[in-house]
């Protein structure tokens, strides 16, 4: 069974239709890229599997349970943490706090716990910053860790977001635009990085990008959309020669 | 461990801070006690104030009315079934909580600035609702309250280091008003640090990424309601019995404002702040006032027009000036001053990386 399986899945905003049954599966150790030009409805795509849009039909199954019917909130207690496309880090927080919310949903000190602190409640805050530090150590922010995340460049913010993805244990994780806004050299890092992410942390990748070298080195498997449909999808060197994608990309020839 | 360093000398100053506060009633008169009293009321309420708009990032025009609900639960338990006062404290508080908390349901539905008319009408209902039911509430009359002898131990070991003095009801309002404010203040800075704080503060900076962290928003939100106005309700309790009468014009609109002038000016999202928003709210104009009309030089029709209007050119001025100037309170304005100061030291360059200057908010 996939670990993701989207079937027929619409999204309309008024008169607007961001996605027209879109249909494909996330297998399990996969990589697989969304990609299209802009506005094609990959971010919708992602939003709507964290439950953020609500679509006007089809299915979302996560290990073939729906996630249709859930609370937002409850998406990450399936395994499923998401990065943003223009990083949406906790902007008054630490690097080591904004990883901690990461760790909400795997700890569950509630007000009475935390008024009070009970030796519990102290095992527990500590377990989980030293989790955190652990995944801050993983993507090489450890020295960071006290430092406001709004004083810190772009690129290092979005290894933040990935770092506060990972305290969360995700089994899959979608990235929008992973090497996105970031310099030239940022994104061999970057690839790098996911790779190590996908192998040694044995996560699942869904991820949203433009960059088509990132993406084809990267990827197993490659969907791709334009205006909200399915135009093709394959391995990275099946995609390159679809003239379908060629077209979406370059125009008719 | 950068950290440790990093931070402010912060653990000293809250220990002079306290012995200042425990100290104080030996130096004062009796009757200044319960002024500074009302400052630690006031910084109790402001403390609530802050948890939901500072950290919580939601806003309420209407913290009076819960204070009124909390000193009219204590006044009432009291005065009509007898209650000992101390025990209607955390009643005053828990019932005060839970009308915020069914209050913060209906919240989550609207935007900010409906937030505030829909909290500032409350604010403004309040000292009508109070004269209706006048069997329970007493009217316009309102209710009076015995001030409470201080229990004998105390006032014993109080006289040791009062000079033989025995402690005044005053005094003794004074520690209770302090020895609950420490309580609470504590309690909200461990809320603070852990999980729940965390999740309060990710709300605040952004709703759709911390739901997708698996924070319950409205869960959380409602929390923060409830525990804002469990810090009012308490805080409401204590004035009550401070100052020995509740009436409906004892929470007038103005009181609101004043609240919320307080966690502004002191420093929004920081523990010290509500500390210095209850000294700017309610020490600093009962001083000012009495400085006015101390001046004999001051022309008696003058220094009439500045007590009465005194206060609320003040805040009105001050609140102006703290926007404009330091956007994080009083508390932010000195710890920028400490971190310049301390780079200074250190030399400049060390740090310098050409970044805007980051924008602290905890503590």
């Amino acid at each position: 069974m996939a670990l993701l399986d989207v079937r027929d899945l619409s999204v309309r905003f008024g008169g607007v239709i961001a996605l027209d049954g879109v249909s494909f599966s996330v297998e399990a150790g996969q990589v697989v890229a969304v990609i299209g030009p802009n506005g094609a409805g990959k971010t919708t795509l992602f939003n709507v599997v964290t439950r953020v849009y609500r679509p006007a039909g089809g299915s979302v199954h996560l290990d073939g349970q729906s996630v249709l019917g859930i609370s937002p909130h409850q998406v990450i207690k399936r395994g499923l943490a998401r990065t943003f496309q223009n990083v949406a880090l906790f902007r008054s927080m630490t690097v080591l706090e904004n990883v901690l919310v990461g760790n909400h949903s795997r700890t569950h000190t509630t007000f009475l716990g935390a008024a009070v602190p009970t030796p519990g409640a102290s095992r527990m805050e500590s377990e989980a910053r030293k989790r955190a530090m652990e995944v801050l150590e993983f993507v090489g922010l450890a020295g960071r860790a006290a430092e406001p995340v709004a004083s810190l460049p772009f690129g290092t913010q979005k290894k933040v977001e990935l770092a506060r993805a990972l305290a969360s244990k995700p089994r899959l994780l979608l990235l929008d635009e992973p090497a996105g806004g970031i310099s030239h050299e940022e994104v061999g890092g970057v690839a790098a990085l996911l790779r190590r992410i996908h192998s040694e942390l044995d996560v699942t990748v869904l991820l949203v990008e433009h960059n088509m070298g990132f993406v084809m080195g990267l990827s197993d498997h490659v969907v791709v959309l334009d205006f909200g449909r399915k135009i093709a999808e394959g391995t990275p060197d099946q995609i390159q020669r679809n003239p379908a994608v060629i077209e979406a990309y370059l125009g008719a020839a | 461990m950068t950290a440790l360093r990093n931070a402010p000398p912060r653990y000293a100053l809250v220990v002079l801070v306290v012995l200042f506060f425990a100290g104080l009633p030996t130096v004062v008169t009796s009757f200044q006690s319960l002024e500074w009293a009302g400052v630690l009321i006031f910084a109790i309420a402001i403390m609530g104030l802050n948890v939901l708009v500072g950290y919580n990032g939601q806003i309420s025009l209407g913290h009076g009315a819960f204070m009124a609900l909390g000193a009219y639960t204590t006044a009432i338990l009291v005065h009509r079934y007898q209650l000992n006062y101390l025990v209607t404290i955390p009643i005053a508080g828990l019932l005060t909580g839970l009308v915020g908390f069914f209050l913060g349901i209906p919240a989550l539905r609207l935007s900010p600035l409906y937030l505030a008319l829909a909290t500032f009408a409350l604010a403004v209902v309040t000292p009508s609702l109070i004269k209706r039911p006048e069997g329970l509430t007493n009217g316009v009359q309102g209710i009076q309250l015995l001030p409470p002898d201080p229990p004998p131990l105390l006032s014993d070991v109080f006289s040791l280091v009062n000079g033989g003095q025995p402690m005044t009801s005053e005094q003794w309002l004074y520690y209770l008003s302090f020895a609950i404010a420490l309580l609470l203040f504590w309690v909200a800075w461990n809320l603070i640090r852990h999980r729940p704080g965390r999740a309060l503060r990710a709300i605040r900076d952004g709703e759709v990424a911390a739901a997708a962290f698996g924070v319950n928003v409205a869960g959380y939100k409602t929390l923060a309601f409830g525990l804002s106005a469990f810090y009012a309700g308490v805080a409401g309790s204590l004035y009550g019995l401070a100052t020995g009468f509740v009436s409906p014009d004892t929470f007038p609109v103005s009181l609101s404002f004043q609240l919320l002038v307080g966690a502004v000016i002191g420093g929004l999202a920081s523990i010290a702040g509500p500390l210095v928003g209850g000294i700017f709210t309610y020490w600093l104009p009962i001083v000012s006032s009495q400085f006015v009309s101390d001046q004999t030089w001051i022309p008696s029709q003058i220094s009439a027009v500045f007590v009465n209007a005194g206060p609320a050119v003040t805040y009105g001025a001050l609140l102006i000036l703290i926007m404009i100037f330091a956007p994080n309170g009083v508390v932010g304005l000195i710890l920028s001053g400490y971190r310049r100061l301390r780079d200074r030291l250190r030399g400049a360059g060390e740090r310098g990386t050409g970044q805007m200057p980051p924008d602290h908010q905890t503590i």
